[in-house]
C-alpha cells in the first residue's frame, strides 16, 4: 500500500483488512498512537487521514492508499500545542494525549471554547477532567 | 530559588505530548511471545476438564500444575490463586494461560471447559461470608437515641464504578539473570515483587520494574500482581519474553472495580439540630476474593459519620463475599460510598428538621478541638468551617437555592474529608523507607512511588530540591526498579506526597548536613559518592488500637466541600451538570497546577460516578463492559469548575502538605444527589440515571 506518511511517500505490506492502528504500531514503528478501547469511543489512535481527524482502530489499512496520513510523530516534537500541553499540565499520564493534540490540531485558529469542546468531545481523558487540556489548546491559539 | 509553592515544568519532559512515552504495550522485545488468560464462564462451580480444539504444537500452555510456589496472590488474605486449580467462584476467573509468538493464531486458539456448575450468590446482603467486620464505638448510642427529640433513618446504595484509565493493564516479563524481570504499568512495584516471590518462591530471582503507567486511580494497585504472575509463569516456561496486554473489554470484565455498598443510618437529633446519636450500619459487595476488602471497609468505616461532631456514634461494617468477580481499590478507597451516604442523609436530616441544610452542617461541623467517631483529638489543621463557608459564599448558594424553586435547575452541597496516609497502624507497619544519592551533577531520588500522571516525579523532586537548597532541575529521578530504589510503600493512600516526601525530606536535610556548605556537584568530585536512606517517622503523638478502633485513625486530614449545580430535562428525566464550585484545603500545594489537575480530574470522575458511570451485572459479569455501553464524561458532559484552594499547614508533611489525590472523589456524587432532591425527586442512591430518577418519589 503507498501513501504518505507524515509528510513522506512510504510503501508499506501489510494485510488490507489491518487496522490502520496497528499497521502503525508495528510496521511502522510509530507508536505514538495509542489504543484505549479499539472500538472508536476513546480517540486515543486518532491521526489524520487527508487533514481530517480519524481513530486509526476503525479504519482497515487498504484504505490507507494514495492518501496522506499525519500521526503525533509528523507534528516534531516542537508544535505550539505540545509545548502548551506541558506548560498547562495537559497531560497527566500522558496515554490520551497524542489523540487530544491530533483533535486539537484540526481544530480553526480562532476556535471557542465552546468550539474546543465540541472538537475534542471524541477524545476521553480520565485524569485532567479537561479543564487543563483547554487551558492548553487556548494557550496554543494562533502560534501555529 | 525555590521551587515549592510554584508550578515549575513536569519531570516527564515533552514525551508525553510527542508520543515517545513508551507504555508497556509500546515495548517490543526480540523472541517475545504475545499471552493470553483463558477464563471461567460460570460464576460459581469447578472445573471437570479442559479440551483443546486446537494444534497446541508452538504454544506455551500453562496451568496450575506448573505453578513452583504458592497459587496464592499475595496481599492481605491468602484467599486468591493465581489459576484455578477446582473451583471457580466468579466470571472472568484466570484457568489457563496461553502463549504464542503469532497473535492471531492465540486469540483464535479454541479452549473448551466443562465445569460442575453450583449455585452462584450475588447479594451482599444475603452472603453468610463476611471477609471482615469492623465495630466503631463511642459514647452510649441506644441511650442517646432514647433521649433524642428527632430520630431520621435512611439507606443509601451505591454501585460498582470501573477505573477506565485510558492505559490497559499490560505487563512484559522477561526470563533473565537465572530468574524472572517484570516490566509493568502498575502502581506498586514491591506489592507485585511480593506476589511473585510466593509464586516462584523465597529463593527466585525476581525483578519488578515500572513502565510509564496510562492511570491508575487504584485499579493498578493489586490487579498487576496477578497479571505479573501470568505473564512470569509464560515466561519462563517458554524462556522467551512475554507480554501480556488486556483488551478493553477483558479489563473492564475481569479487572476489580470500586465497591458497592449500602449504608443505613439511624441519626437521633435535638430539635435545634444537634447530631446526638449516630447509628451506622456499612455493607460492602466484596466480590469474590477478600483482596483490599479489609481495608477498603476499615475506611470506608472511619468516614462514615462525615465531618461531624457527635458524642454518640456506633459504626458496623462487613464486606461480604460474592460470586462477582473481586472488587479492590479505587481513589477514595470506600470513603465515597460511605461519604455519600452521610452527606444525602444530612439533607434529609434537614429536610426533616426543616431546618437550612447548611445551617444544620454548620452547627455540627467538626472543629479544631473536636474528637472524630474513633475519638480523635483533631488540631488546628482541621477546617471544615472553613471549606464550607467559602463554598457557600463563593457559590451564592443560599441565594441560588431560593431562585432554583419551582425551575429545573437545583442545586447541592457536600461537606467532606478525607483521612491522608494508610489507615491506624498502617504506616508504622510498612516502615517505608526513602534514598537519596549524590551524581555527579545533583542528586537522584530512589523511592518505589510511581509516577502515574499525578506528577510524583515533579513534586518529589521540588521537596527535595528546596530542602537541598539547589535548582529544581538537578534533581534526578530514578525509576521506580526494585533492583534499584527503596521501598517506599505503595502509590495509594494520599501518601505519596505527604508520607514519602516527608521522608525525602528528611533525606535531603541529612545530606545538606554532609555536604556542609559544599554543592553536590563538588562533594561528589572532592569525596564520592554519598547515599542517605531514612525510614517514615510516625509524628510521636500517634496512638492507635486496632482491636478498639479507637485513636488517631490518621496523621491528619484534608477537607472540602462542593457545590453542584444541575439542570434536569423534564421530559428525558437527564440530568446535567451546569457548574461546579469546589473549595479543598490540603495544607499546601508543592506544584498548585498539579494539584488543581488533581482535583480537577477528580471532581469529574466523582460527576461521572453520580451521573453516568453505571455498571451492569448480568449473571455476575459485567454486561456493559465496553466504552459505548459504559459511559465516563466527555467534554460535552463536564461543566465548567470553579476551584478554589484553601492552605492549613500540617507540619507533619514536608513544607506543610497534606494528601490531596483522593480527596477530591468524595465530595461529587453526594452533592449532585442533594441538588437533584433540591429539585424535589427523594434519591438515595448512585448513578443518578434517568431510569433511577422516573422510580423516584416526589419530595
Amino acid at each position: 500500500m503507498q501513501f504518505t506518511l507524515n509528510g513522506a511517500p512510504v510503501d508499506v505490506d501489510a494485510h488490507p483488512m489491518k487496522r490502520l492502528l496497528d499497521v502503525l504500531r508495528e510496521e511502522c514503528a510509530l507508536t505514538g498512537t495509542k489504543e484505549g478501547c479499539g472500538e472508536g469511543e476513546c480517540g486515543a489512535c486518532t491521526v489524520l487521514i487527508d487533514g481530517a481527524s480519524a481513530c486509526a482502530c476503525l479504519v482497515p489499512f487498504a484504505q490507507a492508499e494514495g492518501t496522506t496520513i499525519v500521526t503525533i510523530e509528523g507534528l516534531g516534537d516542537a508544535h505550539p500545542l505540545q509545548r502548551c500541553f506541558m506548560d498547562e499540565v495537559g497531560a497527566q499520564c500522558g496515554i490520551c494525549t497524542p489523540g487530544m493534540i491530533m483533535s486539537a490540531y484540526v481544530l480553526e485558529a480562532d476556535a471557542s471554547l465552546e468550539d474546543i469542546r465540541v472538537g475534542l468531545a471524541g477524545n476521553l481523558c480520565r485524569c485532567t477532567g479537561y479543564s487543563a487540556i483547554y487551558r492548553a489548546v487556548i494557550a496554543a491559539r494562533g502560534k501555529a | 530559588m525555590t521551587s515549592v509553592g510554584k508550578s515549575v515544568s513536569r519531570k516527564d519532559g515533552i514525551g508525553n505530548d510527542t508520543g515517545r512515552t513508551r507504555y508497556a504495550d509500546d515495548i517490543v522485545l526480540p523472541g517475545m511471545l504475545y499471552g493470553r488468560t483463558v477464563r471461567s464462564t460460570i460464576p460459581h462451580g469447578t472445573v471437570r476438564g479442559i479440551r483443546f480444539g486446537f494444534d497446541t504444537a508452538g504454544f506455551t500452555i500453562v496451568d496450575h500444575r506448573d505453578i513452583p510456589g504458592r497459587n496464592i496472590v499475595a496481599l492481605i488474605d491468602d484467599d486468591q490463586p493465581f489459576l484455578v486449580e477446582r473451583a471457580v467462584n466468579h466470571v472472568a476467573e484466570p484457568i489457563l494461560l496461553l502463549a504464542h509468538e503469532d497473535r492471531e493464531k492465540l486469540l483464535a486458539a479454541k479452549v473448551e471447559i466443562d465445569y460442575d456448575v453450583a449455585e452462584p450468590l450475588y447479594d451482599p446482603e444475603r452472603s453468610t461470608q463476611s471477609f471482615k467486620h469492623i465495630t466503631i464505638l463511642k459514647g452510649d448510642v441506644d441511650d442517646a437515641l432514647a433521649r433524642a427529640d428527632v430520630i431520621v433513618e435512611g439507606t443509601y446504595r451505591t454501585g460498582h464504578q470501573e477505573h477506565v484509565y485510558i492505559e490497559t493493564n499490560g505487563v512484559i516479563a522477561v526470563p533473565e539473570d537465572g530468574g524472572v524481570t517484570v516490566y509493568g504499568s502498575l502502581q506498586c512495584p514491591f506489592y507485585a515483587y511480593k506476589a511473585l516471590k510466593s509464586l516462584f518462591g523465597p529463593d527466585a530471582k525476581v525483578r519488578v520494574v515500572q513502565t510509564e503507567t496510562g492511570g491508575g486511580f487504584g485499579g493498578k494497585e493489586e490487579y498487576p500482581s496477578m497479571i505479573a504472575g501470568h505473564a512470569a509463569l509464560l515466561a519462563l516456561k517458554s524462556g522467551r519474553p512475554v507480554k501480556v496486554v488486556y483488551d478493553r473489554v477483558e479489563d473492564m470484565v475481569a479487572t476489580t472495580k470500586r465497591h458497592p455498598s449500602i449504608v443505613t443510618h439511624r441519626t437521633g437529633l435535638t430539635r435545634d439540630g444537634r447530631l446526638v446519636a449516630m447509628d451506622v450500619d456499612v455493607i460492602l459487595d466484596g466480590g469474590a476474593y477478600s483482596t483490599l476488602s479489609a481495608v477498603v471497609l476499615s475506611r470506608g468505616c472511619i468516614h462514615a459519620a462525615g465531618p461531624y461532631r457527635c458524642d454518640h456514634i456506633r459504626i458496623n461494617g462487613q464486606a461480604m463475599m460474592t460470586n462477582t468477580p473481586p472488587n479492590g481499590a479505587f481513589r477514595g478507597f470506600g470513603a465515597p460510598q460511605t461519604e455519600f451516604a452521610v452527606e444525602v442523609h444530612m439533607e434529609r436530616i434537614a429536610e426533616a428538621l426543616g431546618m437550612d441544610s447548611v445551617t444544620l452542617r454548620e452547627i455540627n461541623a467538626l472543629e479544631p478541638g473536636d474528637r472524630t467517631a474513633t475519638g480523635q483529638l483533631l488540631r488546628d489543621d482541621a477546617s471544615a468551617r472553613q471549606v464550607l463557608d467559602e463554598a457557600v459564599h463563593r457559590s451564592d448558594f443560599r441565594r441560588k437555592r431560593d431562585a432554583y424553586r419551582g425551575t429545573n435547575k437545583g442545586i447541592g452541597l457536600a461537606l467532606f474529608y478525607h483521612g491522608a496516609g494508610f489507615t491506624g497502624a498502617g504506616e508504622e507497619r510498612l516502615k517505608s523507607k526513602a534514598r537519596l544519592d549524590l551524581t555527579d551533577s545533583g542528586v537522584r531520588i530512589l523511592v518505589a512511588s510511581t509516577e502515574i500522571g499525578q506528577g510524583t516525579r515533579t513534586m518529589h523532586a521540588q521537596i527535595v530540591a528546596d530542602a537541598l537548597g539547589i535548582p529544581y532541575e538537578s534533581v534526578d529521578v530514578a525509576p521506580p526498579d526494585t533492583a534499584l530504589v527503596a521501598d517506599s510503600g505503595p502509590t495509594v493512600a494520599s501518601r505519596t506526597c505527604m508520607v514519602v516526601g516527608k521522608i525525602l525530606e528528611r533525606c535531603a536535610m541529612e545530606m545538606k548536613q554532609t555536604l556542609d556548605g559544599m554543592s553536590p556537584a563538588e562533594y561528589f568530585r572532592t569525596k564520592g559518592p554519598l547515599s542517605v536512606v531514612m525510614e517514615h517517622v510516625p509524628p510521636d503523638w500517634i496512638r492507635w488500637n486496632d482491636d478498639t478502633y479507637q485513636g488517631d485513625a490518621y496523621p491528619t486530614y484534608s477537607w472540602g466541600c462542593d457545590v453542584v449545580e444541575v439542570e434536569m430535562d423534564l421530559d428525558t428525566y437527564e440530568v446535567r451538570p451546569s457548574h461546579v464550585t469546589v473549595v479543598q484545603e490540603f495544607g499546601r500545594p508543592i506544584h498548585p497546577a498539579l494539584a488543581r489537575g488533581q482535583i480537577e480530574g477528580g471532581t469529574v470522575q466523582g460527576l461521572g460516578y453520580a451521573l453516568l458511570e453505571r455498571v451492569v451485572m448480568k449473571d455476575g459479569a459485567m454486561a456493559n463492559a465496553t466504552l459505548t455501553n459504559y459511559t465516563i464524561p466527555t467534554t460535552l458532559d463536564t461543566p465548567e469548575l470553579d476551584i478554589v484552594m484553601l492552605e492549613n499547614h500540617y507540619d507533619g508533611g514536608p513544607f506543610g502538605a497534606k494528601g490531596l489525590g483522593e480527596l477530591p472523589m468524595d465530595g461529587p456524587a453526594p452533592a449532585v444527589v442533594n441538588a437533584i432532591r433540591h429539585l424535589g425527586l427523594d434519591l438515595r442512591e448512585l448513578p443518578a440515571i434517568p431510569e433511577t430518577l422516573l422510580a423516584c418519589n416526589s419530595l
